[in-house]
């Protein structure tokens, strides 16, 4: 009886598969794309250890060790794009509570059109395309004609070259980005708040309560979960600082603080060629990634009971 | 005695939080005031410049209204082919792109949101790795090249069409929203998993495929980052890779000559960076207002736990 036990388990699980093979059939087009075009370049991360030439292709290119890794950590764009790459992610951190402020605002709202507006108006920025936002900030901000530049203009002062200055470039990339999307990423503790149990309100005015301690002792407490969990999160991404944006705000005037993990990257291996050396670079950032989001989850689990998976 | 002293303490307390109330509305709306300003106002100012001479921007006339009245912006960008091509370019990655990536992940996250699916836990665990590794960027590239999609229609809309964090939104949305019993009662109908699906659970699920189909447009309209990798036919371009060249390089004006004409074309040029933010942005701005309960309802879809 007892040999015959896992048996029975196979067959009924065999059996199970056989029933359900339509959720297989449903499934099979995300996996066949993802093996193909996220698991097969993971393959292809070797080439970080070894001479690759196209002729040979990834397999048969010789090994060349950690070379390339050598190369990057001995030259002095380590330090600087760790650096700038840093500075970003760390000062965007620092914004962190604006949208928990929105959110609080709107929470304490009255005027039903108002809010509808105001939440209208706050999330719509966030749809501009990264293009379009950075024709903007350029538009804007020339120190000739733009809005920027005739506001100067008003008070007889000569405006700074916002966009073509290596030490602001940090500021104007965070606070455009809490522009564009401090509205979008309140919607989520708006949320929270609307899930409040509205009898703590009502317990809270019969106890004498000012709309100040209500804010304090029921609105604030009530979204540090979700803050503590989002904050985990952008700890954990803290390399992670993405490409796109950066990459069309750089110029040969601010080019010390704005090139990035990423943008060297795609500079190294897509206009200088050097496969080997940029998926290197590439490999190590998502290494560094990889560690800190598993030990940020770590961390995450033990004081919040949340984590990613 | 005592009880006395309690209560008028309390009016007291209750007169005091009025006045800190009336403070706060006060501080609230004129915070709010002034975040809408910021706000719209730059916004505002791109609008009435693209109607305006561009002299008098540049000298710092245009406020409020628009000065000296002109469509020349407007004219111009009709005779900018790249411009056009590039809109139905986007307009075609857009639907296609929709279309499949919907179609893909509604199915995935339908077929990870069954309990009764063997493997369920390594497949979940197959496509959220993904989400935190990847092979990066020369490698991609070298997979598609690898595939001949360089340089294609293809390689817009189909490669990078797996998103797994819809899949999980989705995924919460089928575990919280179509009860288990339908299944039972249709399996005892006979009936099996895709017809299931397709004719039960998707006419269902209007609110997620909504947020997902919204957020995957938009995400194309608004992207790049894929065209300047892949592509390098210009009759490929979508829209925000024309835009990067006329806002951000400035290769409209690389090529001029010089003297009165030069100063024309520079005089157009400059006008034309208004007049194309606005005609690439308003389908986006128009849609928006439509479609903002959808988006609210995705993050809330989200957000939700399992």
């Amino acid at each position: 009886m007892k040999t015959s036990q896992p048996s029975i388990n196979i067959q009924r699980t065999f059996g199970q598969i056989r029933k359900n093979w339509g959720l297989y059939v449903l499934l099979l087009p995300a996996v066949v794309l993802l093996l193909c075009f996220s698991y097969k370049p993971m393959y292809g991360v070797l080439i970080a250890f070894k001479d690759y030439s196209p002729a040979l292709g990834i397999s048969d290119s010789p090994w060349a060790g950690f070379k390339y890794f050598e190369k990057f950590f001995n030259s002095y764009q380590f330090s600087r794009t760790i650096k700038n790459t840093l500075i970003i992610s760390i000062y965007s951190m620092v914004t962190f509570p604006i949208p928990i402020l929105l959110a609080l605002m709107v929470n304490q709202m009255r005027a039903n059109r108002f809010k509808r507006v105001f939440q209208t108006v706050t999330y719509m920025p966030h749809f501009i395309s990264t293009v379009v936002m950075v024709g903007l900030l350029l538009i804007l901000f020339s120190p000739s004609n733009g809005l920027v530049g005739n506001i100067y203009q008003l008070f007889g002062a000569e405006a700074p070259n916002l966009m073509g200055s290596a030490s602001l470039f940090s500021s104007v990339y965070v606070w455009s980005d809490v522009w564009q999307h401090a509205g979008w990423d309140s919607i989520i503790y708006i949320a929270a708040l609307s899930s409040v149990d509205p009898s703590l309100y009502e317990a809270a005015t019969v106890d004498g309560a000012s709309r100040w301690q209500k804010i304090r002792y029921i609105d604030i407490p009530m979204l540090m979960p979700t803050a503590v969990t989002l904050l985990i999160l952008r700890v954990g991404g803290l390399l992670g600082v993405g490409f796109e944006k950066v990459y069309l705000m750089q110029n040969n005037l601010n080019i010390s603080s704005s090139e990035v993990i990423s943008t060297y990257v795609y500079k190294i291996g897509l206009l200088s060629n050097q496969y080997s050396f940029s998926a290197a670079i590439n490999l190590f950032n998502t290494v560094i990634n990889f560690i800190l989001l598993i030990l940020v989850n770590q961390i995450s689990k033990k004081f919040s009971d949340s984590s990613l998976w | 005695m005592e009880l006395m002293k309690a209560t008028t303490s309390a009016s007291a307390r209750t007169v005091n939080n009025q006045s800190s109330d009336k403070l706060l509305e006060i501080l609230l709306y004129v915070c709010a005031a002034v975040i809408l300003i910021v706000l719209v106002y730059p916004l505002f100012f791109i609008v009435i410049a693209s109607f305006s001479d561009p002299s008098a921007v540049a000298n710092g006339q245009v406020w409020f209204f628009p000065k000296g009245f002109t469509l020349d912006g407007y004219k111009e960008l009709l005779r900018h082919d790249n411009i056009w091509i590039g809109y139905r370019n986007t307009i075609l990655y857009t639907v296609v792109g929709t279309a499949i990536g919907l179609t893909v992940n509604i199915s995935a996250a339908y077929a990870l949101s069954r309990k009764d699916l063997v493997g369920r836990k390594w497949i979940s665990l197959f496509f959220i790795f993904t989400m935190f590794f990847s092979g990066g960027l020369i490698p991609t590239f070298l997979t598609i090249q690898e595939f001949h999609l360089y340089n294609t229609f293809l390689v817009m809309v189909l490669p990078f069409s797996v998103v797994v964090f819809d899949i999980i939104v989705a995924r919460t949305f089928f575990q919280t929203s179509i009860p288990g019993d339908l299944w039972e009662a249709a399996q005892i109908d006979g009936c099996g998993n895709l017809r299931y699906f397709v004719q039960i659970v998707l006419p269902l699920s209007k609110a997620v495929i909504s947020v997902l189909g919204l957020w995957i447009a938009v995400g194309y309209w608004n992207s790049y980052f894929n065209a300047l990798i892949y592509l390098k036919n210009q009759n490929l371009y979508p829209l925000q890779l024309i835009l990067r060249n006329i806002l951000i390089t400035n290769q409209m004006q690389s090529n001029m000559g010089s003297g009165e004409a030069a100063a024309v074309a520079l005089r157009l040029a400059n006008m034309m960076r208004y007049s194309v933010i606005i005609i690439s942005t308003i389908p986006i701005m128009c849609i928006y207002p439509f479609v903002q309960k959808y988006f609210n309802q995705g993050v809330m879809i989200g957000a939700v736990k399992e």
